[in-house]
């Protein structure tokens, strides 16, 4: 059985039928006029021998060819696409099954940040009353690790709505290099959740040792195809309208080995897109359709998700704001995009402007939680733990946003509204007016134990005081003891041997002999 | 045999279990006798009221209380146990007045004049008649005179006033001042509660308590008791 994620029935669309079309012929005439500058020469000469017009353009010193995408190439791609994308796992009961045209929605984490925010809480004593004392949270940023990307993944297997992990800090101890980034990212993530794990690529000449750690685990070939513990993500466009050179070289690996893949591009509105909802929506739509058309001429079938991360730019620092309102709308806007093509869609919400936990953190990733949630995308990334524009993690912020989900997931039960209910009703409402009390009281408890009412905010304090850091502290110390199941000592062993670059301390079952 | 029937006595108060029809919490227990029931059967069988009472009834809600502190109990379950002991001692109450048992005294309850919210007032009689009280429900929206002249009547040793208005708990520090007049202030412990009312303004009117809960109203009651031994 799959995991079941949350069926959102009757999801919300922002954009009617007919805008959705506009968006669409806007996209093709985008990837024909003005097209697509391609750095990559494999990508142009794919292009122009499936009848694309690949024209040389070389601006400066680099190699360079405007591309222009006939529409018949793109509508034959979203024929050969996948419409429903299986994502495996190490434990089969954690598999995602995607279907382009279902809204059924998976909750994810990630995406890698370079900073890795620590909490603690010291105490401090009130000037006006030296008896009082209070203890305040306190974060600290800092490079993250390899340890930190293992602590995340424990703590994410425990987290009950999360269904798949996204690696969420970038590992930057002094002996992670580039040749050994990747093994050491996949490692550390697939020892530390039976979760799906989805990274990007660091170097392209670690893929294959990727995919080679992948099939010692699930035990060959034939099985990793079967059960796709890993999937990945390529930034192959950069916006506007840019095929990068080696991004895209990694993105035509990956799908030559016919393994999933997100074709993802992130145009920031008013500086790389339009600043106008219509113009980055039918931009960021021509961008993934070009990297899906490109996916399916390399490997027809290859498993693409339809992935989108458009956000808004801030006016005061031109970053990515993420919590503005216009990031959730585009984001919605893609979801019917990708529901359109029937493709499964991998969706951003989740992430905040602010720099760390707190009450502005909470008003913004609860905001786009919800109603990009609503929005009904397959696969919802950065959903857990992510701050400061997607440039900081913090695991205390994933356990918080766990508790965020459970309230989304119970919100979107289907309403009990039936003959067997109504009759219920009826028979209470008669028996309680004869009550002295004519209070429904007695009638809780089975319906309390059932599991139907949503539980209390599990962060809420006693008193007036604020306690949900201490609180989702303890709760997060209490998954870090909870045990995870490392992948087995033998194959791990194996691992270790034919797979070049890890570190020796990932070796749990070494490091317990020491 | 007895030991048989306080025990299950005891359970079926855990479980908020009144009588054979009800579920209770634990699974397969509707059918089997609930509290009213085994309460009956400890009566038939000549067991002692105080035995029912300490090792059955109390010792069953003395549990109940510490599955609520732990959260593993809600206030729905808290009531249940607490309506199934009500229900047990209307059984037992005739028996009590004709033995030596000492019980905890009469306690009358009543939503003040002008006022006809009584949610809060009905879960603080559900609890003290659960610890053991003899609760008298006086109702909604009742004038002073009517309360002063129960009060004259009946003797209850407690008087428990409720409101929720802002407008309405001024009737309290009337209903005070009503109960001096009549020379019978010093016969009745006031306490009041809900929404409107505070531990400030309980002091201010005169009362002798402000219960923040139906929870407090039973440890408020229970230690006048003990102040009384």
């Amino acid at each position: 059985m799959p995991r079941e994620g949350i069926l959102v029935r009757n999801p919300y669309e922002r954009i009617s039928k007919e805008q959705v079309l506009q968006i669409h012929h806007a996209a093709l005439e985008i990837l024909m006029d003005p097209g697509m500058m391609c750095f990559n020469r494999q990508a142009a000469d794919i292009f122009h021998s499936s009848g694309a017009e690949v024209t040389s353009v070389s601006p400066g010193d680099r190699s360079a060819w405007l591309v222009k995408i006939p529409e018949k190439l793109v509508i034959d791609a979203l024929d050969t696409a996948p419409k429903t994308v299986k994502l495996g796992a190490r434990n089969p009961e954690n598999t995602l099954i995607m279907r382009g045209e279902e809204p059924r929605v998976y909750f994810i984490s990630g995406s890698e940040t370079n900073i890795w925010l620590d909490v603690d809480f010291p105490s401090y004593v009130k000037k006006s009353d030296p008896s009082t004392e209070i203890r305040v949270p306190e974060f600290r940023p800092r490079r993250g690790t390899v340890a930190d990307l293992c602590m995340s993944a424990h703590v994410c297997e425990h987290l009950e709505t999360l269904d798949g992990y996204i690696r969420t800090v970038n590992i930057q101890d002094k002996d992670i290099t580039e040749d050994n980034k990747d093994v050491n990212k996949f490692f550390a993530s697939l020892n530390n959740t039976t979760k799906h794990v989805m990274s990007g690529l660091t170097s392209l000449k670690q893929l294959d040792n990727v995919v080679n750690m992948a099939k010692l685990i699930v035990g060959g070939d034939e099985e990793l195809r079967e059960n796709p513990i890993i999937s990945f993500i390529t930034c192959l466009v950069k916006s506007p309208l840019q095929f990068v050179e080696d991004t895209t070289d990694t993105f035509i690996e990956i799908c030559k080995r016919g393994l999933p893949i997100v074709v993802s591009s992130s145009p920031q509105a008013g500086t790389t897109a339009p600043i106008k909802e219509a113009g980055i929506i039918a931009q960021i739509n021509a961008e993934v359709l070009a990297g899906i058309t490109l996916g399916q001429l390399v490997n027809p079938g290859t498993p693409c998700l339809y992935g989108s991360v458009p956000v808004r730019a801030r006016l005061d620092t031109l970053g990515d704001s993420y919590g503005s309102v216009e990031t959730s709308q585009y984001n919605i806007d893609c979801v019917q995009m990708a529901r359109f093509y029937k493709l499964p869609n991998y969706s951003t919400a989740g992430v905040c402007d602010t720099k760390t936990p707190g009450i502005q953190s909470s008003i913004e990733r609860l905001f786009s939680q919800i109603l990009v949630t609503l929005s009904g995308p397959q696969y919802l990334h950065c959903a857990y733990g992510l701050l400061d524009c997607n440039s900081v993690f913090c695991l205390l912020q994933a356990v918080i946003d766990d508790a965020h989900f459970q309230m989304i997931k119970f919100f979107l039960k289907q309403p009990q509204i039936d003959e067997l209910n109504i009759a219920e009703t009826l028979k209470q409402t008669r028996e309680v007016v004869e009550t002295p009390q004519k209070l429904y009281i007695n009638y809780i408890r089975r319906v309390m134990r059932s599991g139907e009412l949503s539980m209390p905010y599990p962060f809420e304090g006693d008193g007036d005081r604020d306690a949900m850091f201490e609180l989702a502290n303890n709760r997060m110390q209490e998954f870090l003891a909870k045990p995870v199941e490392h992948i087995d000592e033998g194959i791990a062993k194996k691992i270790f041997q034919n797979i070049p670059g890890l570190l020796p301390r990932l070796n749990v079952y070494e490091e317990r002999r020491q | 045999m007895s030991e048989d029937i306080i025990a299950a006595l005891k359970e079926n108060v855990i479980q908020g279990r009144q009588n054979k029809d009800d579920e209770g919490i634990e699974e397969d227990m509707a059918g089997t006798p609930g509290v009213l029931e085994l309460t009956q059967a400890a009566l038939e069988k000549n067991i002692p009221l105080e035995d029912i009472i300490t090792q059955g009834l109390t010792a069953g809600m003395q549990v109940v209380g510490e599955k609520f502190s732990t959260k593993e109990y809600y206030i729905p379950d808290m009531l249940a146990s607490a309506q199934a002991v009500g229900a047990a001692m209307d059984i037992l109450k005739p028996h009590l007045e004709s033995s030596n048992v000492e019980t905890k005294g009469k306690f009358a309850i009543v939503t003040v004049k002008g006022d006809i919210h009584d949610i809060g007032k009905n879960i603080v009689a559900i609890l003290l008649k659960g610890a053991g009280y003899e609760v008298v429900d006086l109702g909604i929206d009742i004038p002073t005179e009517k309360i002063v002249e129960y009060v004259r009547e009946e003797k209850p040793g407690y008087l428990g006033l409720s409101a929720l208005l802002t407008t309405t708990m001024v009737a309290m520090g009337e209903i005070v001042e009503a109960l001096k007049k009549n020379g019978l202030r010093d016969k009745v412990k006031v306490l009041i509660g809900g929404a409107a009312v505070s531990n400030e303004y309980a002091q201010e009117i005169g009362a002798d308590a402000y219960c923040v809960d139906g929870f407090e109203a039973v440890r408020v009651l229970d230690g006048f008791q003990e102040s009384r031994t």
